[in-house]
């Protein structure tokens, strides 16, 4: 897809040929994320989409306790601090951003009055600057009325180094400042095209100024609200345990009319996520449960204890398999998959691409993961309806046999094919991880029949993800010709996703392998266009250049997508929520309400 | 057994708990993880955070000067600060203790409770058909894990009959009597694990004592004199049986605590033991310390006490 084709169909939205949700989709089929395109649409001229979720009840509280179940509870409770999403969700009972990120990739404001607009002036037309009109009469807990002030804290607490802020890396590059009390205008350097970063959704949300003043930088840990927070949330502090409980009651002064609908809530952490799900689905004690990683086959057995169900959310995780480029046998200079080295037999482009095509994906979402995995062709993740249209991928052995064959990779006595004495052996790794010892087996399986030997490899998680330096069997150093894990695009820009295939990033040991790039892919043309898409003003032709980007890399099988894997959400039959793979899982916490 | 014994006894603890310190904190520094892992794989997060937070927390130092650090704040009362929760180890210590606590209190009471009687009759009967039936009994009690009974607990009880929650709640919403009554049902299935895994090998203890002090000549003549059997039990044979009983028990506690890791987890108690389980799986190295810390002291002190109970229960034993 190129600039034009993008240009026709922002104007087909416009003039109401194509709906947005239709276009977002299309967007998505080619590896931009949901909000990256409704923010291409609004730069376009065309409102987000306010789609209310329909919310029944007709008056606040009433609803009783709401009991949910996140099998790793929340540690911290100052979104500041977030080390992963379970602190988010835990924070976000009580604190709240200007606006949240729905299903399909819309923002809905919270503590905006509305989303900013081209139309009203608030979205800059030279994309270096965006206006927030804050919501008037919303007061904090303690009844201290929430202000602009309040926003322009949160950026100059979260931008300050010493204060360690996980959130920093969307303040960083931005200026906030006051308008009025409630106006804020958040200017950027250079014109961005992703403006709804700073102040939105997962690491948006704002902690009032009052209580955070006299504790910002070094002092950051010693503030009491740290551990009682105090916000703008539906649900007021109770009680909080780290790792084990969070719990809150109603705020009978919420901003949102009829909301919420629960008296109270529980955030009860801890435990396995199989019981997890069977606390919910089976015997019905609690009404939500979190991330449920567990087989789908034991998923579906517990949903037929008719107490609950399993909700799928596509958000932006892939299983994938990385490519070594460099070779991982050779030492030059203390490293293995030294840069200055490459791959004895991957670098040939037959090899890889016969790799591709020997991964069975449907075999693996059918008899491994079902629901909770779906194959895909692409690195990004793409909604269902979309995926067969415009990529297409293939498990075929005899091919893939063939086009070694051709490319001159000749079977030996002992089965296994070479050239120039070189031989296609492989070791491929990943975590210690019941499916994924499974999709290497069938990926072993499928390419000893096409005369690639391989050898399979699991290191236990807590050695794997580490950042070690001592360690040989991280999956940054990728001492091996192929590896597994899961990705996250934890970020709706594409930006900070595709930066991992620039050669810049490369992790060596001169970085410690803090590099991004873990295949050390090297390619002159890619990091010539990511260049040119970080400083492109048009945001049309920029996320043209990322579609680019997203196509080369799958074209060059730098990595094999295998599965995507969507976030796996296990609730009780009478809760009615809507969740977004965009936004933490408590984002839209004040609609959620029981039915019946 | 003189005060000075005891005194050096005492004394004795210090190289120890100092050796088990410098023992733990070299294990946890040179085993794999990082708590900032989590930090350094999310690509928007910069960098910079996780280096600025490990140099916030003393992780680049070496690991000699970290233990240094954490060996001078302990002696000053400091427990630590926790890098994952980002507040004071003790607070978070003292959050989880009274639960661990309570849990384990009811489990080893029950253990007692069931132990004591069946052990007694057991032994003065030895070979009869209850005698049989409590020793097999026994040797499956502690044979099966606590994993193992506590899934099979939760398969029965929640599962099946729908009688009891296996989630355990510290926070009941409720008063009064329904408080009290909501915390017996959720404690009923992690105190029973634990507390039939004590309780059969206990049995066992006491069945075995009994049976060596009911054939001594005191008890012989204590019959010959014409006092009841109940009597005789009660006031001569269990009386002294119970002497090394009692420093079993107190032996006994430590691995009581290790149970009861297993036994949280299972039943989401928020005791320490689940504590210790998340700050491992988190690499939140002060929390660990502190917690194994707690453990280590248990054992110690625990030998300690049983060391000078036996010798005030039996006058015969002399420490020199």
């Amino acid at each position: 897809m190129n600039e034009r084709e993008l240009r026709r169909l922002i104007g087909a939205v416009k003039t109401g040929k194509l709906s947005r949700r239709g276009f977002v989709q299309r967007m998505m089929a080619v590896g931009l994320a949901a909000p990256m395109a409704t923010q291409l649409l609004a730069y376009s001229g065309v409102a987000m989409a306010q789609s209310r979720a329909p919310y029944k009840p007709t008056k606040r509280g009433g609803g009783g306790l709401l009991k949910v179940l996140w099998w790793q509870g929340s540690t911290l409770l100052n979104p500041h601090f977030a080390v992963g999403t379970k602190d988010q969700d835990g924070s976000r009972w009580f604190y709240e951003p200007l606006a949240n990120w729905d299903a399909d990739g819309n923002l809905q404001p919270v503590l905006a009055a509305s989303i900013p607009g081209r139309e009203d002036g608030t979205l800059a037309a030279d994309g270096k600057s965006v206006t927030w009109k804050l919501k008037q009469g919303v007061k904090w807990h303690d009844g201290k009325p929430f202000t602009a002030d309040d926003v322009v804290f949160n950026w100059a607490y979260a931008k300050n180094p010493a204060t360690a802020a996980t959130t920093s890396g969307s303040y960083n590059d931005v200026v906030a400042e006051k308008v009025d009390d409630y106006t804020v205008k958040v200017s950027f350097s250079k014109p961005t095209p992703f403006w709804a970063d700073a102040f939105v959704g997962p690491r948006g949300m704002i902690i009032p100024k009052h209580l955070f003043e006299t504790f910002t930088g070094d002092k950051s840990r010693d503030a009491p609200t740290n551990l009682k927070p105090v916000g703008t949330g539906p649900y007021m502090f109770k009680d909080f345990k780290p790792g084990d409980m969070v719990a809150g009651v109603i705020n009978p002064n919420y901003h949102m009319p009829n909301r919420p609908y629960f008296d109270g809530f529980e955030m009860k952490g801890g435990g396995d996520a199989v019981s997890a799900a069977r606390a919910v689905l089976q015997t019905g004690e609690f009404d939500f449960g979190w991330n449920m990683q567990v087989e789908d086959e034991i998923l579906q057995r517990l949903e037929k204890g008719g107490k609950g169900r399993v909700i799928i959310s596509q958000g932006g995780n892939i299983e994938h398999i990385q490519v070594n480029t460099t070779d991982p046998w050779t030492e030059v200079d203390g490293e293995r998959s030294s840069l200055k080295t490459t791959h004895p037999t991957l670098s040939d482009p037959a090899v890889r691409q016969a790799l591709s095509m020997l991964v069975d994906k449907v075999s693996v979402e059918k008899f491994i993961y079902g629901r909770t995995g779906t194959a895909t062709a692409n690195f990004v993740n793409n909604p269902e309806k979309f995926r067969s249209k415009d990529t297409t991928f293939e498990f075929n052995v005899d091919k893939a046999s063939d086009i070694l064959e051709k490319a001159g990779w000749k079977k030996g006595a002992d089965g296994i094919r070479a050239k120039d004495g070189k031989k296609l052996k492989f070791v491929y790794q990943t975590s210690i991880n019941q499916p994924r010892q499974k999709t290497q087996a069938i990926v072993k399986q499928a390419c000893q029949k096409a005369g690639i030997d391989i050898e399979v490899k699991a290191v236990t998680a807590s050695v794997y993800f580490s950042s070690d330096v001592a360690n040989p069997d991280t999956y940054t150093k990728f001492y091996t010709d192929l590896q597994m894990y899961t990705t996250t695009m934890t970020q709706p820009d594409p930006e900070v996703f595709m930066l991992q295939f620039t050669s810049a990033e490369a992790a060596t040991k001169a970085n410690k392998w803090q590099g991004r790039n873990i295949t050390r892919w090297r390619n002159k043309e890619y990091d010539d266009i990511f260049k040119a898409a970080q400083v492109e003003v048009d945001p049309v032709k920029r996320a043209a250049m990322f579609i680019k980007l997203n196509d080369m890399v799958i074209k060059d099988v730098v990595v094999i997508p295998v599965v995507a894997r969507p976030t796996v959400t296990a609730v009780s039959n009478q809760m009615v929520v809507n969740l977004s793979g965009w936004d933490n899982n408590t984002s839209d916490i004040h609609n959620w309400y029981k039915e019946g | 057994m003189s005060r000075q014994w005891i005194l050096r006894r005492i004394l004795l603890v210090i190289p120890a708990m100092l050796g088990i310190s410098v023992l733990l904190y070299t294990v946890l520094a040179l085993a794999p993880g990082d708590p900032f892992s989590e930090l350094a794989q999310n690509p928007a997060v910069p960098p910079e955070v996780a280096a600025a937070l490990r140099a916030k927390f003393g992780l680049d130092d070496p690991v000699w000067v970290r233990y240094g650090h954490w060996f001078t704040s302990m002696m000053r009362g400091d427990w630590g600060f926790s890098f994952v929760s980002r507040m004071d180890v003790d607070t978070l210590i003292l959050q989880r203790l009274p639960t661990t606590l309570i849990v384990i209190g009811a489990a080893q009471l029950m253990a007692i409770l069931v132990a004591l009687p069946v052990g007694v009759l057991a032994g003065i009967r030895p070979y009869s058909v209850f005698d049989q039936i409590a020793n097999t009994l026994a040797f499956i009690g502690f044979s099966l894990p606590t994993f193992f009974t506590g899934l099979l607990l939760i398969l029965v009880f929640s599962i099946q009959l729908d009688w009891l929650p296996f989630v355990y709640r510290a926070d009941i919403n409720a008063t009064g009597w329904k408080f009290y009554w909501e915390h017996i049902r959720q404690s009923i299935m992690p105190v029973m694990v634990l507390g039939l895994f004590q309780g059969a090998s206990l049995v066992r203890y006491v069945r075995s004592s009994v049976l060596d002090v009911v054939k001594l000549d005191y008890v012989i003549t204590a019959r010959s004199k014409g006092i009841g059997e109940r009597k005789v039990v009660t006031k001569h044979v269990v009386r002294n049986a119970l002497i090394p009983v009692v420093t079993l028990v107190m032996l006994q506690m430590p691995v009581v605590f290790g149970g009861a890791i297993v036994t949280e987890q299972i039943f989401r108690v928020p005791g320490i033991g689940s504590l210790l389980i998340s700050a491992m799986l988190a690499n939140d190295t002060p929390v660990v310390m502190a917690v194994t810390f707690v453990f280590s002291c248990l054992v110690v002190l625990c030998n300690l006490i049983a060391d000078v109970l036996y010798a005030w229960l039996d006058p015969r034993i002399s420490y020199r």
